[in-house]
């Protein structure tokens, strides 16, 4: 008899919705929920690959505690009672002695970050963080200098636009379906898209217009396309006069920012600048100017992260069909949202963030999130205060987090290590014991609150038992909040019971996502009223172009641009880094059907230079730093900007037991420089250089 | 010719390759076979657009299959009711002839059993009124499956679009 499940996907972090065929208490099948408007079956290779990581015998099995030197593989087999009196004695001996703010958690943001939050707050520390600083952070900041709102509550209507101009967010190879899916439909009724990356990618294929531009140069070209778009009155009049503030200054400002200056920062013609400004605002309002999914490449992040939607701003595309929009939640139709733990009441936490978020030293970065490339750094200087312990949930700091060495250095000063996840991941393989997580498949999760047009709630419900001795997270870290003394915090024995209690008041219950796997609150998309309502949360109630945000913490609004650093010598290239169908993030690498398609990662260099410098397509190169290096096979070709080159992300896995990961390729991470964006809190990704000879 | 056309859309493929993964799940495939696969072709510039094409390979379902031809065996079929090309692994005595046969490498070695899988449009989803693994799924909906009449719509409407005038 097959059994169907509505659950969640969450080979990425998505979360797509996905139905699910159990045959004799084994998963055969995972599809697309066919409920879900925009999704209709689909899944992507990483979707199709869930089976794979589910009976892929190479991810944690078990508790393991550490027995020889950290990294050694030496691990003994625990029980769950063995793991946790371990973290137990050790944990409470380090807030006795320390404080509860020398424990930090990190993790990628999941349905269940409400417990870890719980958690940490429980241990008085203010020390959670999580991945999205390090993937988005500046983003987040540049939406709430312009909206007062951040970019999780910021959505992008795909499906009915025009125009859309992507700044290398590659949205055909990091695939996110349901985005896939609409913006292919606008596609085929007649929507252009204008593609900029230095490197040629997928999307590039599908382009109508590509321009690969010097990379660094983003801001230069943007500039551009606001002076022309404002010297010419191509912008939406009624919009601006009714939404913006500070459009004088913005127009002071451009003026020495012509298309012919742009043309020698960016190397994109001057024409074809102005040709695109006056071509999108033909269309405007139903034009998107893609304000990023990763947006953390160089130091200036949020300003060009600002100019984009400046731009958005500018074409009136917010709150229009076919542009940008606020998501709304439940209230927007008088529906409650999901509870959370942290509704609590907790002791109050006097000591500042390790990252100092929040501080003058680090005033705009958003604190539910924190600023995770700081953690090196905190640990080693002990500043603001020595740090004994880490969580990583899901989050891998060696991979993640830039200058892989410096982290490894900074682990060395834990007391204590401990790891909860799916995979063997590098972290998980450097920690003193690691808590495997039963995968999506496996378990229950806390209610997805799905903001948008139409607000509803998404649950992920297991599908099958979990194959090893594994459990899910949020019951993980209530059986060592048992053990510390916090267990009041967490009063719940089951997943179920959890989800149950988060529903309680949301006049929906358990039973009703059976059908479709869904809730929803209300019908219809809601869109504000374009003259009136548009409820931004600025102190001026306007998109400050002149940032409240930013001045007030001593920020400028429109710094004048700095020409991109360009190396001086013929081996050196700015390093560029990128995702491919096949993966996600530092997760993906070692599962068989996604390994089989791409195992390891190349280093893409362009064609004439690597022949001025003896590389042969193949050959093997060795590339390095300022704090690190590594061997990589060179993909040498015409496709890439010669000022730069390019390696996939989250390859070079250290972890013996993800075997089919182990060694394969280079960690972008190990070249990168810490490198911070200090106004918005991304790290600069992109603003590391390193020299490349043939090995 | 099987009654049955699995038509790609090139214009909508993104070469993701969820159904190459799709596929081998379905079919509970070890790392290597392939039933089903995308082959990239460029990208290269064709003026200042860089173009690709990402081809869709599954098995054509011949009307006169040189595999069926060239199995000993007898295990490599046609299906009479609707012309699916298949092979039944109790008679698969794994000597490849098949492979060797093949003009476009359709068939695929599974080194785990020791016998040949190949493209059998998921027959058994088929007869359960389903469609086939990678069409079901796929990311961009730019496969479809169907009987050789029914198709050619979308390319024949597309057309039609970009040469209308409706001045």
């Amino acid at each position: 008899m097959n059994k169907e499940v509505y659950s969640l996907c969450f080979m990425c972090s998505i979360r797509c919705p996905i139905k699910v065929t159990v045959r004799h208490g084994q998963v055969k099948w995972i599809e697309g929920n066919p409920h879900v408007p925009g999704i209709e079956k689909s899944i992507c290779p990483r979707g199709a690959a869930g089976i794979s990581m589910l009976y892929d015998a190479q991810r944690v099995q078990y508790p393991m505690i550490r027995t020889g030197e950290r990294g050694s593989g030496s691990w003994k087999k625990a029980s769950w009672d063995e793991a946790t009196d371990y973290i137990a004695e050790k944990l409470k001996k380090i807030i006795k002695k320390h404080g509860g703010h020398s424990v930090v958690l990190g993790e990628r943001t999941q349905l269940a970050t409400h417990v870890s939050k719980t958690f940490m707050k429980a241990i008085k520390s203010p020390n959670h963080f999580t991945h999205d600083a390090l993937c988005k952070g500046s983003v987040n900041t540049a939406c709430r200098s312009l909206f007062g709102i951040p970019d999780s509550e910021v959505g992008i209507d795909y499906k009915n636009t025009k125009h859309i101009v992507l700044y290398g967010r590659n949205i055909f190879e990091a695939i996110s379906v349901k985005e896939v899916r609409n913006l292919m439909d606008a596609m085929s009724g007649g929507a252009k898209l204008t593609y900029i990356d230095p490197r040629v990618t997928v999307t590039a294929t599908k382009a109508n217009r590509y321009w690969m531009i010097r990379p660094g140069a983003d801001l230069a070209l943007n500039y551009a396309l606001i002076h022309i778009i404002l010297k010419e009155r191509l912008y939406d009049a009624k919009f601006v006069n009714r939404w913006v503030l500070g459009l004088e200054k913005l127009e002071d400002f451009v003026i020495p920012y012509t298309p012919e200056w742009a043309e020698k920062e960016t190397g994109i013609p001057a024409d074809e600048i102005i040709s695109l400004a006056r071509e999108i605002s033909k269309d405007k309002p139903s034009v998107i100017f893609h304000f990023g999914y990763r947006g953390a490449s160089h130091a200036n992040e949020i300003y060009v992260r600002r100019s984009i939607l400046i731009l958005n701003a500018l074409m009136g595309s917010i709150e229009s069909k076919g542009g940008i929009f606020f998501k709304k939640g439940p209230g927007a139709v008088g529906g409650k949202p999901a509870r959370k733990l942290v509704e609590q009441k907790f002791e109050k936490i006097e000591v500042p963030r390790f990252d100092k978020v929040g501080t003058k030293e680090f005033p705009l970065p958003d604190p539910n999130h924190g600023v995770g490339q700081m953690l090196p750094l905190a640990i080693l200087n002990e500043d603001p205060y020595p740090l004994k312990a880490l969580f990583s949930f899901r989050f891998d700091p060696l991979k993640s987090i830039p200058d892989s060495n410096l982290m490894l250095k900074a682990l060395d000063k834990l007391d204590l290590i401990v790891t909860i996840d799916v995979n063997y991941s590098d972290i998980a393989w450097y920690s003193d014991v690691i808590l495997p997580e039963s995968s999506y498949l496996e378990r229950t999760d806390c209610i997805q609150q799905a903001n948008g047009l139409k607000p509803q709630m998404f649950l992920r419900k297991q599908a099958v038992t979990p194959r090893y001795d594994t459990l899910e997270g949020a019951i993980i870290l209530k059986r060592i909040a048992d053990k510390i003394g916090i267990g009041n915090y967490f009063q719940y024995e089951s997943m179920e019971d959890l989800v149950k209690w988060q529903l309680d008041g949301t006049g929906f219950k358990i039973e009703d996502f059976e059908a479709k796997g869904f809730v929803a609150y209300g019908k219809d998309q809601i869109f504000w009223d374009r003259n009136d309502g548009i409820k931004l949360k600025t102190p001026s109630g306007k998109i400050e172009f002149v940032s409240s945000l930013l001045e007030n913490a001593g920020f400028k609004s429109f710094p004048e641009y700095e020409p991109v650093q360009v190396a001086s010598e013929e081996n050196k290239f700015r390093l560029v880094v990128g995702r491919a169908a096949a993966h996600t993030h530092v997760s993906t690498q070692n599962n068989p059907y996604l390994n089989e398609l791409v195992s390891e990662n190349l280093l893409w260099i362009n064609s004439k230079k690597a022949s001025k410098l003896g590389i042969k397509d193949g050959g093997m190169i060795e590339i390095s730093s300022s704090v690190g290096s590594g061997k990589i096979k060179a993909f040498v070709t015409d496709l890439m900007h010669p000022e730069a080159v390019f390696m996939l992300h989250g390859f070079g896995h250290k972890a013996k037991k993800a075997d089919r990961a182990y060694n394969r390729g280079v960690s972008d991470s190990v070249l990168q420089e810490n490198i911070t964006d200090k106004t918005g809190g991304s790290p600069a990704l992109h603003d590391t250089f390193v020299t490349v000879k043939a090995a | 010719m099987s009654k049955y056309y699995l038509y790609q859309d090139t214009k909508k493929c993104i070469g993701c390759h969820a159904c190459e993964v799709q596929c081998k799940s379905n079919k509970a495939l070890p790392v290597g076979p392939k039933p089903c696969k995308i082959i990239t072709v460029g990208p290269r510039f064709v003026g200042n657009l860089p173009k690709a094409s990402y081809v869709f390979m599954p098995c054509f379902h011949c009307e006169n299959p040189w595999c069926v031809a060239a199995c000993p065996t007898g295990a490599m079929q046609k299906r009479i009711k609707d012309g699916i090309v298949f092979v039944d692994h109790e008679h698969c005595v794994g000597c490849k002839a098949c492979v060797a046969a093949c003009p476009w490498g359709a068939p695929q070695w599974n080194k785990e059993i020791g016998k040949v899988v190949k493209c059998d449009y998921c027959m058994g989803r088929i007869d359960d009124g389903l469609e086939p693994a990678c069409v079901t799924i796929c990311t961009t909906d730019c496969l479809e499956f169907g009987t050789a009449g029914e198709l050619g719509g979308v390319r024949r409407e597309r057309f039609a679009k970009s040469v209308a005038s409706l001045d």
